[in-house]
């Protein structure tokens, strides 16, 4: 055996998505160079894919790094190994929070948690619901500052028309909204048995 | 000969959706080029990249494969073609890991089924800009030209995910030149030596960070400026949300005076076609393509 314990390293492979790439990394650091928001990760993928094989589970699965993933996919053409390095921080965030071990105020969880819900209720995203719940997502008097400073912003959009006030009340919605909801819990099933999850 | 397919125009494309404009304008050129784009029924949204947290792996497959399925059924035979970038990456990358897992393929119709439809892995999954340059052709594409964009000069902003990870083929990821080739075909200045081309906009995290994609944002227009650049262009609707109306957010931040307009590739087309400013889907911008918007009210004398 080696000095650390793979356990770790195992456990990604089995339940995080494209999870068997990461002991491809050779540590070149080409991904941590190229990232745009590169400058605000902690811990840059090619440190945490020496994490996950050094066995540091809850670092790796609480770091706030994973989330700063804008998904340009520019590690991912970059990378010497080829490694899907943009789906294995989405995987690690995902695997983070069905475990319930993610940052919980982490902006980008938040959103990307707002936007599943939001575009798989009627099938199709409602743009308007959208930007209310993340900007009232902590509460009605910051939600009302954060619409104030962006008032320019939203009344440009409306003289453009590329908001629709109705859009709260008459959303855009797929006709088959069943269907959608019934193959989606079908999803939710088949992977958490795949992966040995409870939902 | 009329080129027909299955269009996926995707959620942000919708009636008074943030990129309604760019469907607009897609419609008047495709209405030029003999292109019949006919919407997928019921089509659903992709989930797009940043989803990811709420959807795992399977149920964003089953999403996007609940299109294929859709256009397999109701429109046999066309290949899906999609205007939106994240639509474009988030089917294809489906499309991609369907056909390399058989099991993932049988899950994806086990959970379809709930939903009374099964994917046959038929339909073909592009790009509009693949159609443009693949199915019509850079020549096709000026034959129609009524009036070139003289003197206007383009800062080509191709963005990430029309480019990365799967690209137009032929083209570089660190370099591509499809855009600018387009500019040029009907008439324009492209500015082929600016250097934020591929950069990335912040995309999705303009929303949950936004300072740091403002920062990049910023960086985007100031090289246009740089480049004595008169307008971006772009191809994909989210960076030509993200780089267009930030720029007075990002001027109350730094006292700047960025007022770059941001316009999509399909309004140059359609405006050098001949479309008025409101079929090239002029109107719908927040700061506004001024150059564009004179030469689509212009009158051309007609040909003798």
């Amino acid at each position: 055996m080696s000095a650390y314990g793979a356990d770790f390293l195992k456990e990604v492979e089995a339940r995080v998505e494209e999870g068997e790439w990461v002991k491809m990394c050779m540590q070149c650091g080409v991904c941590a160079g190229s990232c745009p928001f590169g400058d605000h990760w902690e811990h840059s993928p090619q440190k945490i894919f020496m994490m996950i094989r050094a066995g540091k589970r809850e670092q790796v699965l609480s770091s706030e790094s994973m989330w700063m993933c804008t998904s340009c996919y520019n590690c991912v053409v970059r990378c010497p190994r080829e490694l899907p390095i943009t789906q294995i921080m989405h995987g690690l965030a995902t695997y983070a929070e069905r475990l319930g071990l993610a940052p919980k105020m982490q902006p980008t969880r938040r959103f990307s948690l707002v936007f599943w819900n939001n575009c798989t209720r009627t099938g199709r995203v409602n743009e308007l619901k959208l930007v209310m719940q993340v900007y009232f997502r902590n509460g009605l008097m910051s939600g009302l500052k954060e619409m104030w400073n962006m008032r320019r912003v939203a009344l440009g959009l409306l003289l453009a028309k590329r908001i629709n006030p109705f859009e709260l009340f008459l959303p855009h919605k797929c006709k088959d909204r069943k269907g959608i909801q019934a193959m989606l819990t079908k999803a939710y099933q088949i992977e958490d048995r795949k992966r040995g999850f409870s939902r | 000969m009329t080129k027909e397919y299955a269009f996926y125009p995707g959620c942000s494309s919708q009636l008074r959706g943030s990129a309604s404009n760019y469907l607009t304008s897609v419609n008047s050129m495709c209405e030029t080029l003999d292109i019949k784009m006919t919407p997928i029924p019921d089509w659903n949204c992709c989930g797009a990249s940043i989803s990811y947290a709420g959807s795992g792996e399977l149920a964003r497959h089953v999403m996007n494969a609940r299109n294929f399925a859709l256009a397999e059924t109701h429109l046999p035979g066309q290949d899906l073609v999609a205007t939106c970038a994240a639509c474009w990456l988030g089917a294809r990358e489906t499309r991609e890991k369907l056909d390399a897992s058989s099991q993932l393929m049988a899950e994806t119709n086990e959970a379809l089924k709930q939903a009374g439809l099964q994917y046959q892995a038929k339909a073909q999954v592009r790009h509009m800009v693949e159609v443009l340059i693949e199915d019509v052709g850079y020549e096709a594409i000026a034959k129609p030209v009524v009036k070139p964009l003289e003197g206007v000069k383009f800062a080509g902003y191709v963005g990430c995910q029309t480019n990365r990870p799967f690209g137009i083929a032929g083209e570089s990821f660190e370099n591509p030149m499809y855009l600018d080739k387009m500019v040029e075909t009907v008439g324009g200045e492209a500015l082929t030596q600016y250097e934020q081309k591929v950069s990335c906009c912040g995309g999705a995290l303009a929303f949950s960070e936004p300072e740091k994609s403002q920062k990049q944002i910023k960086q985007i227009v100031e090289s246009a400026y740089d480049h004595g650049a008169d307008v971006i262009v772009t191809p994909c609707p989210l960076c030509q949300a993200n780089v267009e109306i930030y720029q007075s957010e990002i001027n109350r931040r730094h006292g700047t005076k960025l007022n770059m307009p941001v316009a999509y590739y399909s309004q140059l087309l359609a405006v050098a076609y001949g479309a008025t400013p409101k079929q090239a889907g002029l109107d719908g911008h927040v700061i506004q393509p001024k150059k564009l918007q004179d030469i689509a009210v212009k009158v051309v004398p007609l040909k003798a």
